[in-house]
């Protein structure tokens, strides 16, 4: 950032700029100082209690989808924002994995060569960018979602799931008793991979010699959970929906809320993502591809070795503000009724408790916490790559 | 060292050489399809998955947006399936009839000229100002930020005093608050956004850090919130007498939100802006709010005019988002319709959704299309003068 050059110096430059910063101070304190007594004033008539001691009570209303246990009857205010927060983070956490994808495949297929395929994917950019987020929201759960067939002639899926209007059954995983030991060896396979990756490395670097890594990799991290499995007699069941004239029961229920969301949620950020990863494609200079084939090296690699951490660089800052819009934008679960943090809290709590200042404050707070972490990590990955610049 | 045998072995050319087949057609019709489209296996796979797509998407559509459409009729029969009409397709009937209640929402049938002569009024101070080569845009600036605002005031809401009937903001709806919110969007968060980007470059201490919270603050949480904020909080920060309308609540949740991005945008032009330009006006003795006006932002606002489109296409978009606070703009007005005893029906409301997506394709498109034509030439006059 460069600085703004100081105009010529005056008589009382300094005592000036004291005196408005003063104003400036005072004008914005009395505003809020005026608030926050008209604040105090209106609740006191409303006869709304303050603080945060309602976190204690009972909350005593039914959220249609929830990761911890909850219920109405038991279950305390508290419980019920961790139980929005949670919903919140999957919506964002499925939005950002398939968004993600979708945005990759789109963005390579605009910097494509076959015309067609970047006409289509150019068109997919433009038509999902130009229409807000919400109408396509509403068009995924009202119209479509919204129309599929009712539970009686709900759509059976292959392996025992059904699809309707009231959402998509699938069956859930049962774990056994030793299912930890599979997950531990998981764990020590995915080690033993890095281990594997960094030492090929160090040897190539030192010698020059390319260790394969591939079969090792998969026998570590695919084969090692799967021998695990056998040992312990396949400690995974699985368990059916059944379907019922009114309602399904058992099984794993994806509500067509969070499908509704979800899907709108990765279609839309793809766009967003999709020109992302073009633009940082485009940032790498075509020189560097061209010296890489003059140096012999295979497009594959040319790829992999040259264009993609350059193309990074480039792409994971934006990308990130990417990920934290989707997050944002979960918020417009609202608008269907998907029990995220902003409609349990700022919807429900709000409702009962009428304490507003307290429950937009901490809506509020949350969200600008995972900003912030997430732009103070951003400034860290900025720092190592700006190392890693030779 | 090559040493030549006794038996030198050497080959003469003694009749000419075949010709090479000719060069693979590069131009014309066949040239460009071999170039873009079936220029390797994979590509010709490609190309025929995605002639394989088309031809799966596209004539479905057709039929139903345009052949089997309904065009004419007066409620939902209309639309539903019927021997005469087996497979129906998309509803317009439905559009034609709730056409006016998605323009002007409740706005009296008797004053709806007076939002006609807004449209009108807008659209020539956004020409004024998005033609880079009308005259005199100084005074298209003023108009468009000065004049417009008290115009539409006058006209929209009306002041008995002189003769202009008030018309109750609960009453406007559809596609005129989507304009007005957005409109006065950008007409307060441009010069906002500008103080706010100024002082978050100031030297005063204080002025940053007051300009620095509030722009990352606004934009670290979603706009649904700070609407919220905006219709919940802030009556009760004013005395009872004072608490604005619905309308204006989610007006200034609106401004704000926008003037925080804007601020950021219009840094980004500043920064563009080489020091020399500073230096120089400096050198001529201006003072910082000359040196601004007269050297600095003329050039920044010139250099962002594409992002500040682009500003202004995100919240045009956002608009959409007072619907959760209970305003009735387009998208709530194509809701309200769409869900009407008379009409309810799958088809209406996949109709109503596809002709909203329609308005704002067409509305962002366009503004997005302009945006990048400021770029070229942008690009192109810097590219002439050497800068």
């Amino acid at each position: 950032m460069t600085d703004i050059v100081r105009p010529l110096p005056r008589h009382g430059g300094l005592i000036r700029s004291l005196v408005l910063q003063g104003a400036l101070v005072l004008t914005v304190g009395v505003l809020a100082g005026g608030a926050i007594y008209n604040a105090a004033q209106n609740l006191a008539h409303a006869n709304i209690a303050h603080g945060f001691g309602f976190r204690n009570n009972t909350a005593g209303f039914d959220i249609s989808q929830s990761l911890i246990s909850y219920s109405a009857s038991t279950s305390t205010f508290g419980r019920a924002f961790w139980v929005g927060l949670l919903n919140t983070l999957l919506v964002a956490g499925l939005g950002i994995f398939f968004a993600t994808i979708l945005g990759f495949v789109v963005g390579l297929a605009r910097l494509s060569r076959n015309w067609l395929v970047e006409r289509l994917a150019t068109g997919y950019v433009e038509l999902i960018r130009n229409i807000p987020l919400l109408l396509q929201i509403l068009f995924w759960y009202n119209a479509v979602l919204k129309s599929l067939p009712e539970m009686r002639g709900s759509v059976a899926l292959p392996f025992g799931g059904y699809l309707n209007n009231r959402g998509l059954f699938l069956p859930r995983p049962e774990f056994g008793e030793r299912f930890d030991a599979v997950i531990i060896a998981l764990i020590v396979g995915v080690i033993v991979a890095a281990g594997l990756h960094i030492r090929a490395r160090r040897v190539q670097e030192r010698t020059g010699t390319q260790v394969g890594t591939l079969w090792p990799t998969l026998g570590a991290v695919i084969g090692l959970p799967l021998v695990t499995l056998t040992i312990f007699h396949f400690p995974l069941s699985f368990h059916n929906p059944d379907l019922g004239r009114f309602n399904v029961r058992g099984g794993l229920e994806i509500l067509p809320e969070l499908a509704a969301l979800v899907i709108a949620l990765s279609t839309y950020t793809a766009a967003f993502i999709a020109e992302v990863v073009r633009a940082g494609v485009l940032s790498v200079s075509p020189g560097q591809v061209e010296a890489a084939q003059a140096l012999g090296l295979r497009s594959g690699t040319t790829l992999r070795l040259i264009v993609v951490p350059q193309a990074m660089r480039v792409i994971v800052p934006p990308l990130t503000n990417q990920y934290l819009n989707l997050t944002k934008n979960s918020s417009l679960a609202v608008a269907i009724g998907y029990p995220d943090l902003v409609q349990v809290f700022a919807g429900s709590v709000l409702n009962i408790t009428g304490q507003a200042v307290e429950v937009i404050a901490i809506t509020m707070a949350v969200y600008l916490s995972i900003s912030l972490v997430t732009s103070l990590l951003m400034n860290l990955y900025g720092r190592t790559v700006a190392i890693a610049e030779r | 060292m090559v040493v030549l045998s006794d038996n030198p072995q050497f080959f003469l050319r003694r009749s000419p050489a075949e010709s090479l087949p000719p060069p693979k057609v590069r131009s014309g019709t066949i040239g460009w399809l071999r170039a873009n489209l079936f220029s390797s296996p994979f590509n010709v796979v490609l190309t025929l998955i995605c002639v394989l797509l088309i031809a799966w998407i596209v004539p479905p559509l057709l039929r139903f947006f345009l052949i089997d459409a309904t065009w004419t009729g007066a409620d939902r029969n209309a639309c539903l399936a019927s021997p005469g009409n087996p497979a129906p397709g998309a509803c317009w009937a439905f559009i034609r009839v709730w056409f006016s209640y998605l323009t002007y929402g409740f706005y009296p049938l008797g004053e709806r000229w007076r939002v006609d002569l807004f449209f009108l009024a807008l659209a020539f101070g956004l020409v004024w100002l998005l033609w880079l080569s009308a005259p005199r845009r100084g005074l298209g600036a003023i108009y468009f930020f000065v004049v417009l605002p008290i115009l539409s005031f006058i006209l929209l809401r009306g002041v008995p005093s002189i003769g202009v009937a008030r018309i109750s903001t609960d009453l406007w709806g559809g596609i005129l608050v989507t304009v007005v919110l957005a409109t006065i969007g950008i007409v307060v968060s441009l010069p906002v956004g500008i103080f706010l980007a100024l002082g978050r470059r100031s030297k005063a201490p204080v002025v940053k850090l007051l300009s620095v919270i509030f722009i990352e603050f606004v934009r670290g949480v979603p706009l649904i919130t700070v609407l919220f904020m905006a219709s919940i909080m802030l009556p009760l920060f004013v005395p009872e007498a004072l608490a604005p309308d619905k309308f204006v609540r989610a007006w200034i949740g609106i401004a704000m939100f926008a003037s925080a991005y804007m601020a950021e945008v219009v840094r980004g032009g500043l920064t563009a802006i080489p020091r020399g330009q500073y230096e120089a006006a400096s050198a001529l003795g201006l003072p910082y709010w000359r040196m601004m006006a007269h050297v600095i932002l003329p050039q920044a606002l010139r250099v962002t005019l594409p992002n500040i489109v682009n500003t202004f296409i995100a919240l045009f978009k956002d608009t959409s988002l007072v619907f959760v606070v209970g305003i009735f703009d387009f998208l709530r007005t194509v809701e309200a319709a769409r869900g009407d005893p008379n009409w309810a029906s799958p088809i209406v409301s996949i109709t109503g959704y596809v002709f909203a997506a329609m308005f704002y394709f067409v509305c962002c498109y366009g503004m997005s299309r302009y945006a990048q034509r400021v770029e070229v030439r942008l690009a192109r006059r810097s590219g002439r003068k050497g800068r």
